[in-house]
């Protein structure tokens, strides 16, 4: 076990190294540095202080040795545009967002389990039929419609909940709300399908022979058999909620989260601070990886981990 | 109240397929008393395997029990299901016949025993785990309390079905039912499987319904044996009567179809041809186009009658069908 993780995790120190240099090439590549971030009325000699500070006058080799040394020390530079380091602006942020995955994939995660179970009984029936016609409104729609549609309704017409923002608790509603829709959607289904397969597998006759009754098959022995692709849908909805989905539903609902927050920083050509939030997106994915694949072998005794 | 503990009367189940109605079982009936092994036999998908679902209550959609019922000790079994719960899975249980896939693969050998023990007898965890130990050592499993904690797939097939009988034993019922328990085994390892069938029956005193292809464990372990074709049971009787005696041509035939190791310069019969399809069985006798004897007069439903002491579905019951087709 031990032996994996030190090996998961020398896989993700790669992974890093090469998210890190991607970034380092794609900004560079982009376009002058110093023009992006610099106003444009800004003079010649402002233009070479400023690449001299930040060593954009050094060449390129050189350049990239510093900033995989300072990324080693999660010095990404100070953040033009709140001139702090840019980690402290990742690191403020970044609880936002979790806040936020956590209460629409978390919620995703607690309604698709009963509801693909329940529709799994009965293939077909009507409960079945009306989770999957909502299932597929649900994946057909994007998600800024969604939160669009959901602001029109119950912020500007009801009048239920606020628009924007954050602070209480309401304001978590409609960004939570509209950032499940998809997931849940996808689980449901996910859910469903992996249902009906396990029940008709051998072991469910053998548990129904035994006289037990079908919700305590469904909770006891189907539930854990469907865990393990449970688990790994759900990393990969987590993984594209982090560096996707939270980024236009931050945005439609001025969430201040690292989505929002990376939106911002394009926005004001804030390279270190896109750097730093590239970065740290990075390596929580690969945590999650290795999080992933332990549960399922918590899970599944026959998994090997390697 | 009579003294049986199970009772099928004129048992019929459809499965409704997009073919059409298959029906798998057309009027079966059937008895078992306490401590008494019954083997039913007969060739593949003439509905072994249906009959004992049925009992169990596991004929799922798209079948269903179109007729007939099922008594357990005088009382319907169908009738009333949560009342029935303790009987199924208590009372009677099932082995099935493939330990590879009956067993749940992500839950502990320990926790699959204890479960029926704690739903049934109401025991705490720990005392059902206890439990579950002697079960397992009861059906010769060594190292019970380190299996307890083992997954299916750290086990043999042969421990699997032995854990599967634990788990029939665990609540002390009256009646097992193991359809082809052995067939997916070693032939070693089904010897042991069968001998560990026979010792419980001594020693628990089961009553047990032995589903088999195999003819030659049905003359070691059984009392009684019912002998089914396309769906319906053609004859019954003593093993004894049925080996030696057989009063119905089809038994005639799977009898001689047989090798027998005791008996010298025997010539094997085949029977030709395959069962009657079940989406539109013949009214008559089904076994009618592969019967030797088979004239006009089979064309008339064949019902089971006593004949001896046992019971024949045929109107020729007891004739030497195979003595010209030799
Ligand atoms: N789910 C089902 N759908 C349609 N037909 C079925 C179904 N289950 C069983 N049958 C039909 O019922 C008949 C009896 O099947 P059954 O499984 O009882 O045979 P069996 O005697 O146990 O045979 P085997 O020795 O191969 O196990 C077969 O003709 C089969 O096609
Ligand atoms: S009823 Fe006729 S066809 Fe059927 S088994 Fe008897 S003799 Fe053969
Ligand atoms: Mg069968």
């Amino acid at each position: 076990m031990l032996q994996f993780i030190l090996r998961r995790l020398f896989q993700g120190v790669l992974v890093v190294f090469g998210v890190s240099a991607t970034v380092f090439v794609v900004t560079r590549l982009a376009g002058d540095p110093v023009s992006l971030m610099l106003p444009l009325s800004a003079t010649e000699a402002q233009r070479i202080a400023f690449a001299q500070q930040i060593g954009l006058d050094q060449p390129i080799a050189a350049q990239f040795m510093r900033f995989l040394g300072d990324i080693v020390t999660l010095d990404f530079g100070n953040s033009l545009w709140q001139r702090r380091p840019a980690i402290d602006v990742v690191f403020e942020r970044l609880p936002n967002t979790m806040l936020l995955i956590a209460a629409g994939l978390g919620s995703a995660v607690i309604l698709s389990i009963p509801l693909g179970a329940i529709a799994a009984l009965r293939p077909g029936g009507l409960v079945d039929r009306l989770t999957m016609s909502i299932g597929l409104l649900g994946l057909a729609m994007p998600q800024f419609w969604i939160g669009l549609i959901a602001i029109l309704i119950f912020a500007v017409q009801l009048k239920w909940l606020p628009t924007s923002g954050m602070g209480t608790v309401a304001h978590i509603v409609l960004p939570a709300l509209t950032l499940s829709l998809t997931p849940l959607a996808r689980f449901t289904m996910m859910v469903r399908a992996a249902m009906i397969d396990e029940l008709n597998k051998q072991y469910v006759k053998t548990a129904r022979a035994k006289g037990l009754g079908l919700p305590r098959i469904l909770r006891v022995h189907t539930l854990r058999n469907i865990l393990v692709p449970f688990l790994s849908i759900s990393g990969w909805e987590l993984i594209s909620t982090l560096s996707g989905y939270t980024v236009v539903v931050e945005t439609v609902f001025a969430w201040p989260g690292l989505g929002l927050t990376a939106v911002q920083a394009i926005q004001r050509g804030d390279l270190f601070l896109m750097q730093a939030i590239v970065f740290v997106i990075a390596i929580l994915i690969v945590i999650i990886g290795i999080v992933l694949d332990i549960l399922s072998k918590a899970v599944d005794p026959r998994i090997e981990l390697n | 109240m009579n003294s049986f503990l199970l009772q099928i009367n004129n048992l019929e189940v459809n499965f409704d397929t997009r073919a059409g109605t298959v029906q798998a079982l057309r009027g079966v009936s059937l008895s078992i008393a306490p401590g008494e092994t019954l083997a039913i036999v007969g060739e593949s998908g003439s509905g072994k395997s249906v009959t004992a679902q049925a009992i169990m209550g596991l004929i799922d959609v798209p079948g269903r029990i179109s007729g007939g019922d099922i008594l357990w000790e005088g009382q319907p079994l169908t009738a009333a299901k949560v009342g029935a719960r303790h009987i199924l899975g208590k009372e009677v249980t099932m082995v099935f016949q493939n330990p590879m896939t009956s067993l749940n693969p992500l839950m502990t050998v320990g926790a699959q025993i204890s479960e029926v023990i704690e739903l049934h007898l109401g025991f705490s965890r720990q005392a059902a785990r206890k439990r579950a130990v002697e079960l397992l050592s009861l059906v010769g499993i060594s190292g019970p309390e380190r299996r307890l904690n083992q997954y299916p797939h750290e086990l043999s097939g042969g421990m699997r079905q032995r854990v599967m009988i634990a788990m029939g034993i665990a609540c002390e019922p009256k009646l097992l039912i193991a359809d082809e328990p052995t067939t997916a085994l070693d032939v070693t390892i089904q010897a042991q499987i069968l001998e560990l069938l026979a010792e419980l029956r001594e020693t628990i005193g089961l009553a047990i319904i032995l589903i088999t292809h195999d003819l030659g464990i049905v003359a070691g372990l059984c009392d009684r044996v019912a002998v089914m074709y396309a769906g319906q049971i053609v004859e019954t009787g003593s093993v004894y009567d049925i080996f030696e005696s057989p009063s119905h041509p089809y038994t005639q035939g799977l009898i001689r179809s047989t090798p027998q190791l005791d008996v010298k310069d025997e010539r094997l019969v085949s029977i030709s041809g395959t069962p009657p399809g079940l989406l539109d069985p013949p009214s008559g006798c089904a076994f009618l186009p592969r019967c030797p004897a088979g004239d006009g007069g089979c064309d008339k439903p064949q019902s089971l009658k006593a004949f001896g002491a046992g019971a024949v579905a045929c109107c020729k019951a007891g004739i030497d069908a195979w003595k010209e087709a030799v």
